[in-house]
C-alpha cells in the first residue's frame, strides 16, 4: 500500500512517499495511524494530534473510521489553506 | 461540465471570461472571483504552494459537480496555482457563467467557501529576510463558512 504526505505532516515523517505492508488487523485509518505512531518518533510527532491530520483513500477525503479494503494510495496531510 | 486546471503559471480573468462566454449566447450573467497573493504588511516575499496532484483536479471536480447540481450554471470555470506566488499575483480564479447574476454570485461564493478548506492546497510563508517562515494555519472561519451552505 502506497502512503503520501503533504505539508508539516511530510516534513515531520521526513518522506514524500513509502510503500508499506500492512500486519493483519489493521483495517481502518485510525488503526493505520496507531500502527505508524509506533514505528518511529518521526511518526509520532506527525501525528501527535491526530484529530488535526486529515486523510484521503484514493483521492477521497475519508475519517479515521473509513476501512483500507481495497484501497491503493493513501495521504495523510493538515488541514487545507488554499484558494 | 466545468473547465479545471490546477497550473504553476498564472492566469487571465478576462480571457477566461471571454473564453466561457464565446458562442454561449444564453450567459446573461458572469461572476469572477480572483483571490490575491498578500504581502502581510511587507512582511511576505512569497506564498509557496504545495498541493496533491490528482486529488487537487478531483477534489475540485467534485465542488463543481454540487455547484452545478444546486445551480443553473452554463460555465464554471476553476484555476488555481501551485509553487511560489508572490504579493500582488493572482492564486485562484472561480467564475461562473449563469443566465441571471443570482445563480452566478451564490456559485462563485460557493466554489471559493469550499475550496478552502476541501482542496488540498498547503499555504507556506516566504519571508523578506530570506528565510521560509511557518505554514498557514487553516482558520475556523473558513469552516464556518463552508458549513453554513448546508451540504
Amino acid at each position: 500500500m502506497k502512503l503520501v504526505y503533504f505539508a508539516w505532516v511530510r516534513e515531520r515523517i521526513g518522506k514524500t512517499e513509502e510503500t508499506v505492508e500492512l500486519p493483519e488487523g489493521i483495517a481502518t485509518i485510525a488503526d493505520l495511524v496507531r500502527w505508524l505512531k509506533a514505528k518511529g518518533e518521526e511518526y509520532e510527532y506527525a501525528f501527535e494530534n491526530e484529530a488535526v491530520v486529515r486523510a484521503a483513500i484514493d483521492h477521497v477525503h475519508v475519517k479515521p473510521e473509513a476501512p483500507l479494503a481495497g484501497a491503493r494510495e493513501i495521504a495523510f496531510f493538515p488541514p487545507m489553506t488554499g484558494g | 461540465m466545468a473547465t479545471i486546471r490546477i497550473q504553476p503559471q498564472p492566469f487571465d480573468a478576462a480571457a477566461e471570461t471571454a473564453a466561457l462566454t464565446a458562442e454561449r449566447g444564453s450567459i446573461g450573467a458572469t461572476v469572477a472571483f480572483t483571490g490575491f497573493c498578500r504581502d502581510e504588511g511587507g512582511r511576505l516575499s512569497a506564498l509557496e504552494l504545495e498541493h496533491y496532484p490528482g486529488m487537487a483536479e478531483a477534489e475540485i471536480a467534485r465542488i463543481a459537480d454540487q455547484a452545478e447540481a444546486r445551480w443553473p450554471l452554463m460555465g464554471l470555470t476553476v484555476i488555481h496555482r501551485f509553487g511560489l506566488i508572490h504579493p500582488g499575483e493572482p492564486i485562484v480564479l472561480v467564475l461562473a457563467g449563469s443566465a441571471h447574476r443570482r445563480a452566478a454570485f451564490e456559485a462563485a461564493e460557493f466554489m471559493m467557501d469550499y475550496l478552502k478548506t476541501r482542496a488540498p492546497f498547503w499555504k507556506r510563508e516566504h519571508l523578506k529576510d530570506g528565510t521560509v517562515g511557518a505554514w498557514v494555519e487553516a482558520k475556523d472561519c473558513d469552516d464556518a463558512a463552508m458549513e453554513r451552505w448546508g451540504s
